[in-house]
């Protein structure tokens, strides 16, 4: 297996890096940062309205960023809308379906969601006086398909589910997911937060056949500041812009205006050009890698990690989300005893290795599992297994100092 | 390990003035709820000195050896002079640099006496 951490300039900085937390956002390559300071030096015009050659060609490539996104998923450029990341897309649909919804109609979320898969559904619902369905999952983490279907009701109008969960690591069975609630209510908006997948698995929107599908630039090696919202053209064209303002209008009346077509209605002021000419980079990385390479890499490092926390630790370690780790992704949540997870974070950051510890804005799971909060480890292509070795000789050595 | 000094790891382990007192004439709880820390606390006031103070409460390291030294200081002094800490006391007892993060575990105990010398039962 190549190792990728040369292409990785922080790790020139930080030699002793140990970053295991990629699932908050993943590392930059170089050609990355060189393509954000590309623009900044060579053609930093606004976009879409400069009629000199500098605006053109910062056009040119964020439009090119458009089409390399909708070919990675399988989709049409009009139907990309960038956005500030994961959270403003799925706010964007929160606001742009409102017309949707009326009293009496429901929304169905699983209890697995990110806050920002959660809370935007969780208002909508207040707002339109609907009621907000939560799908538990079993004790393995998965979604019971009986549980579906009979929540889904010809009312629910929306079913927001993530793709790879932040805490457990399941990957769901989307597909089937989508085709069972589309059976059960063939008017039914499916969203994907695909926020900890996109990274990881190769992801086909029209073979997922979801409505709606939402992720981060900065959790598959792009800039921060870039999101994604994917979206069935027929359902764009018909949703009412998110936000107003310039580059969205094709005519700005006195009384009312007449709005663009997909994407730029929901593109309103100026965007993240620097960070969405950058996302080309990140796509072109991932691309290069292989979504087969990444997957074996990352097989390979979470089997490592969780025999060998189960070796070390015992009874003492808890690791949370189903056992069979080909059914996972890019993250382990654990817990230890007597330990509690932000001593453990902190103290391992000490050390100069980076995990996350807390609830990972899932306090609604987090809640049902009746855990304070929990630790998390997170993988990449960067990440080796020396990496988990010294991770785990640390958190053995914490261990060690907590029962003086 | 520098942070994680033996003092608190005694505190954490060995917390002084731990459990419920019979009788308070003070009482408060609050949540941090970015990491899920509890405290309980119990004080019992007289005559404008706190006589005694007791907490229970489930947290990090952090968050509950601050309110075992703080407990631990505070105790048979003036409800005046508890009222007038400040995080930076807290800092002082807890004798370490900590991140704006984890301050946040270690003046929950700082909040819990304020809030509960406001709560007179």
């Amino acid at each position: 297996m190549k190792l990728t951490k040369q292409d990785f300039p922080i790790f020139a900085h930080h030699p002793d890096l140990v970053y295991l937390d990629s699932a908050a956002t993943s590392l930059k390559p170089a050609s990355v940062i060189a393509k954000n300071v590309e623009y900044y030096e060579q053609y930093s015009a606004n976009i879409a309205r400069g009629l000199y050659s500098l605006s053109e060609q910062a056009t040119t490539e964020y439009e090119k960023t458009r089409e390399m996104t909708a070919e990675l998923i399988n989709a049409k450029p009009e139907e990309i809308i960038f956005t500030r990341g994961t959270t403003e897309s799925i706010n964007l649909l929160s606001y742009s379906l409102e017309s949707r919804l009326k009293e009496g109609d429901e929304i169905l979320v699983t209890i697995a969601e990110h806050h920002s898969n959660f809370l935007p559904w969780q208002a909508l619902a207040l707002r339109t006086k609907a009621t907000l369905k939560i799908l538990e999952l079993d004790a393995d983490g998965q979604v019971n398909f009986e549980d579906i279907k009979r929540l889904i009701t010809p009312r629910t109008k929306i079913f927001a589910l993530t793709f790879v969960s932040n805490v457990l690591g399941t990957i769901h069975p989307v597909k089937d997911i989508i085709s069972t609630a589309k059976a059960i209510n063939p008017e039914i908006l499916t969203i994907i937060d695909a926020a900890q997948a996109i990274a990881h698995l190769p992801i086909d929107v029209q073979n997922l056949n979801c409505d709606f599908l939402a992720f981060s630039s900065h959790k598959m090696f792009g800039p921060t500041g870039v999101g994604v919202l994917y979206g069935k053209l027929t359902l764009l064209e018909a949703m009412t812009p998110f936000q107003y303002g310039g580059e969205m209008v094709l005519e700005a009346k006195r009384k009312n205006s007449v709005f663009k077509n997909s994407p730029h209605k929901f593109e309103a002021g100026t965007p993240d050009i620097a960070g969405v000419i950058a996302f080309q980079e990140a796509i072109k990385y991932l691309q290069t890698l292989g979504y087969g390479t990444i997957r074996t890499h990352e097989l390979d490092i979470l089997n490592y990690a969780s025999d060998k926390l189960q070796e070390a630790f015992g009874d003492a370690i808890t690791l949370f989300g189903t056992k069979d780790i080909s059914k996972r992704s890019g993250v382990i949540a654990f817990s230890l005893a007597g330990i509690h997870p932000h001593d453990i974070a902190q103290m391992l950051g000490e050390q100069n290795i980076c995990i996350r510890a807390g609830q990972h804005c899932t306090t609604p799971l987090h809640d049902t599992l009746g855990l304070p909060a929990t630790a998390r480890l997170s993988v990449s292509m960067y990440t080796d297994r020396k990496d988990i070795a010294k991770f785990i000789e640390e958190l053995k050595k914490i261990q060690g100092l907590f029962e003086k | 390990m520098s942070i994680y000094q033996e003092q608190i790891l005694d505190h954490f382990h060995n917390p002084r003035h731990y459990g419920i007192l019979d009788h308070p004439t003070h009482q408060s709880d609050t949540k941090n709820i970015s990491c899920g820390d509890a405290l309980h606390m119990d004080i019992i006031v007289k005559d404008g000195i706190i006589r005694d103070i007791g907490f229970y409460g489930n947290g990090c390291a952090i968050s509950q050896a601050s309110a075992s030294l703080l407990a631990e200081y505070i105790c048979h002094k003036p409800v005046a002079e508890a009222k007038a800490l400040k995080k930076g006391d807290v800092e002082k007892l807890i004798g370490i640099d900590l991140s704006p993060n984890r301050l946040k575990c270690a003046i929950l105990s700082l909040e819990t006496l304020h809030k509960a010398l406001n709560n007179i039962l």
